[in-house]
């Protein structure tokens, strides 16, 4: 734990220059007033928890106050981390011994980081012993396969593409049965950028679900949606959508290492049970990050640099 | 999932219908759900704080006009503040010297290499000579992605390898100066605008070219932290202009108004798709109706105002009021709306929920089913348009023959027709006053 809580903050404290563990009182006064629960929803929207969540968030700490007899702010600052924390799952662990392959689509929107982190997790995975394959599936973007071929020599890590505007779905089909033939632990596949909104880029998304389910019985084991922290209220109808369409299980939270607090993550383990998987601290393959709720909340709750 | 404003404000109103002036009440009331709705619009928290006390100034006191309920004098008041904040598109800064160096700017995964082949695709076509420069030698492939659009749109792309980007950005000035060519694009890497060693290599770059316009390319999604990328951005270097992109989403591109209120940078241009020629001038009216979650209503309006004759509406108004509109009316709507243009155009410009719900259908499915519908009802007799009580099943087989449908599409629009019929009766009585019923 104490590991993973300093490379959290190595992550952090690159862009954020902020110092972890000691963090700055929110709160202008020491004792509760009106002005501090304006304070509070200030910080709360401004870390894109949204304001449906903020406004929950203060009834409860509300309560407590009255409950507790609370009348330092230092103490609601304790009691805001704790309802924090409490509203967000502790993060899973990954089960890879079930299948093998055991086959992982990463979907989300355009730019969100799906191609970076298909290379940080196909990298940590090979770390611990298994074998990886990286499929190619976003054969539109221009030179996105390029992409996955760069990161997949860097790291050592076969990749199976198709050709550019080949069938995305196909492009999977094949990266299964050759992982089923080479014995592969681990299919990654990294699939196009898409809008949610976009009906046939959806319809699209759900195909290769589909046929890899041809490929492979019981696959994809898991859907990962690749959300970018930076997103606003808009994160919540992305999960929605990505959700209903293939089934998606865990998501993946990158560019944490930005400026933004990624609030949208509790709006969305709320409202649709979707567990916060990993991190994305920064742009090389160690940083990414087994998704650290305690870390994560200290995030949202330090005085920003600026 | 979100109520649209004119919805939640209407409720509201409800039961000051017949005052002639707005109270500081009446105003507190709907000033808390514009609140809301532009902070679900992630308008950054202090950017909405200051919008709302000033519309609320503006709207204590106002004089209700008699064509607008309460509500809708509000929201006019916002709607033209919004726009007044946002500004006036403006273009590039494309007088003086040759050749204009452009440089696109912004967080990781944005748009800028996107938005560069947007942009050179654009000026080509308006007869300039671009160049575009690949100066992100950071992104594996970035350089390839680059390359392939610079072909796709038909633009050279300058690259040299192993040269940091201010060198190259200057050897791709001095290239550009000597090959002729009228504009110049860089497109760099992403970056946080806290990371100092990355901007200052964005200044470096300025101080090597003469940059004539620096465009801040920002995703449309992006949350209350547009304020501050935007401000650190603006600190390293001479921002000239801001393009939001992903606009063909549902998001509500809040982030322009908070960038554009507090750090005056104009905005440029809008990319709306991942095609290299969705690329738009956009329009503050409807980026401001978009922002309060009233999709286009405003552009609706018009779009029907222009489209329908006064008259028919009104008539059609009064029938539906007295519960009295037939298959006939409903012909007739089907016109008016086919006059709209493109259904997957009208589509788009639905407001909030139906908007939503809009977005998830197939647009060539619909403009078919319009079609279906059309061929049913001009399987009809006058009478039975008038009157679809008559319709039995023998009447109902001969449509369907007459049409080239089956049984089960004539029986699936009269059930259609006759929910349609109910929907206006309650819309009547929650006072949809205004829009026109389009969509019957
Ligand atoms: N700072 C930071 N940058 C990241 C992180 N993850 C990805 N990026 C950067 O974000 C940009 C987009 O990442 P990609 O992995 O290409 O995103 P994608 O979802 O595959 O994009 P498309 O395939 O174009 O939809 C790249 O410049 C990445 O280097 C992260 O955790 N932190
Ligand atoms: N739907 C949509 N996608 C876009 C738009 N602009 C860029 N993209 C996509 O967003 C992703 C990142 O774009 P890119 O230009 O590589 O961003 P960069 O990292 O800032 O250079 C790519 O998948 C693009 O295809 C847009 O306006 N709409
Ligand atoms: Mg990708
Ligand atoms: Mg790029």
């Amino acid at each position: 734990m104490a590991d993973l809580f300093s490379k959290w903050k190595e992550g952090l404290e690159k862009t954020r220059k902020a110092t972890f563990g000691r963090i700055a009182t929110l709160f202008g006064a020491t004792q509760i007033n009106s002005d501090t629960w304006d304070e509070l929803e200030a910080i709360l929207v401004q870390a894109d928890l949204g304001i449906e969540t903020t406004e929950e968030i203060i009834q409860a700490l509300k309560q407590r106050v009255v409950q507790e007899g609370l009348t330092r702010t230092e103490e609601l600052q304790n009691a805001l981390r704790e309802v924090l924390i409490s509203r967000l799952d502790p993060t899973p662990t990954i089960d890879f011994s079930s299948h093998k392959p055991m086959v992982i689509l990463l979907v989300g929107v355009n730019g969100s980081g799906k191609t970076t982190t298909a290379a940080k997790l196909g990298w940590q995975f090979s770390r611990t012993g298994k074998t990886v394959l990286l499929a190619a599936a976003d054969t539109f973007r221009a030179a996105a396969v390029d992409q996955l071929q760069v990161w997949g020599d860097r790291l050592g890590l076969p990749v199976i593409a198709g050709q550019p505007n080949a069938d995305p779905a196909a492009v999977a089909f094949d990266a299964i049965q050759s992982a089923i033939s080479r014995k592969i632990d681990i299919v990654l596949v990294d699939t196009a950028g898409r809008l949610h909104t976009r009906y046939n880029l959806m319809e699209e998304l759900k195909k290769i679900h589909r046929v890899v389910g041809k490929a492979l019985p019981g696959a994809p084991h898991a859907v990962w949606l690749v959300l970018d922290a930076t997103t606003g209220q808009n994160a919540l109808q992305q999960a929605k959508a990505f959700k209903e369409a293939v089934h998606v299980t865990g998501i993946i939270l990158s560019k944490l290492d930005s400026s933004a607090r990624g609030g949208m993550a509790f709006a969305i383990q709320q409202s649709l049970g979707l567990p916060i998987l990993y991190a994305g601290l920064g742009e090389k393959p160690e940083d990414l990050q087994v998704f650290n709720r305690e870390a994560f909340v200290n995030g949202i709750l330090e005085k920003n640099g600026q | 999932m979100f109520e649209t404003l004119t919805q939640r404000l209407e409720q509201i109103f409800t039961n000051l219908r017949r005052r002639g002036k707005l109270t500081e009440q009446d105003v507190d009331a709907v000033m808390r759900e514009v609140r809301l709705a532009l902070l679900e619009a992630d308008v950054h928290y202090s950017v909405v704080k200051d919008f709302v006390s000033r519309v609320r100034e503006r709207a204590v006191g106002a004089e209700v006009s008699q064509a607008l309920n309460p509500a809708q004098q509000v929201i006019k008041i916002v709607h033209e503040e919004l726009i007044k904040t946002l500004g006036e598109p403006q273009w590039l800064n494309l007088t003086g010297p040759k050749p204009r160096a452009l440089m696109l700017v912004g967080l990781q995964g944005s748009g800028k290499t996107t938005a560069a082949a947007k942009l050179a695709r654009l000026l080509r076509s308006q007869g300039e000579r671009v160049l575009l420069v690949a100066a992100d030698p950071y992104r594996p492939a970035a350089v390839k992605q680059l390359q392939t659009l610079g072909e796709k749109v038909g633009v050279p792309v300058f690259y040299e390898e192993k040269v940091p980007p201010p060198l190259l950005c200057a050897k791709a000035f001095d290239h550009a100066q000597k090959g002729g060519y009228s504009v110049m694009i860089m497109d760099t890497a992403g970056r946080s605008q806290l990371d100092d060693a990355l901007m200052s290599e964005l200044k470096a770059i300025t101080e090597k070219v003469p940059v004539a316009d620096i465009l801040l390319v920002v995703d449309s999604m992006i949350g209350q932290e547009a304020l501050h990328v935007a401000q650190g951005f603006r600190q390293a270097v001479n921002l000239t202009g801001l393009i939001m992109t992903k606009m063909d989403g549902d998001s509500r591109g809040g982030a322009a108004i908070s960038i554009r209120s507090v750090t005056g940078v104009p905005i440029k241009f809008l990319g709306t798709g991942e095609g290299i020629d969705a690329l738009e001038v956009y329009d503050p009216s409807r980026l401001a109706s978009r922002i309060l979650g009233m999709g286009d209503v405003i552009g609706l309006i018009e779009k029907a105002q222009q489209a329908y004759d006064e008259k028919t509406a009104r008539e059609q108004a009064e029938k539906m009021m007295s519960g009295r509109f037939t298959l006939e009316d409903f012909a007739n709507q089907l016109r008016q709306v086919k006059k709209l243009g493109p259904l997957a155009q009208i589509l788009e410009m639905l407001p909030g929920q139906l908007g939503q719900a809009a977005k998830m259908v197939d647009p060539k499915d619909a403009e078919r089913q319009l079609k279906m519908t059309e061929a049913i009802i001009n399987s009809m007799t006058r009478e039975e348009r008038l009157n679809p009580d008559i319709l039995n099943a023998s009447r109902r087989r001969r449509i369907a023959r007459g049409s080239g449908t089956d049984v089960q599409d004539v029986n699936r629009l009269i059930k259609q027709f006759r929910e349609a019929q109910k929907l206006f009766k309650t819309l009547q009585k929650t006072g949809g006053r205004g829009m026109p019923n389009l969509f019957g």
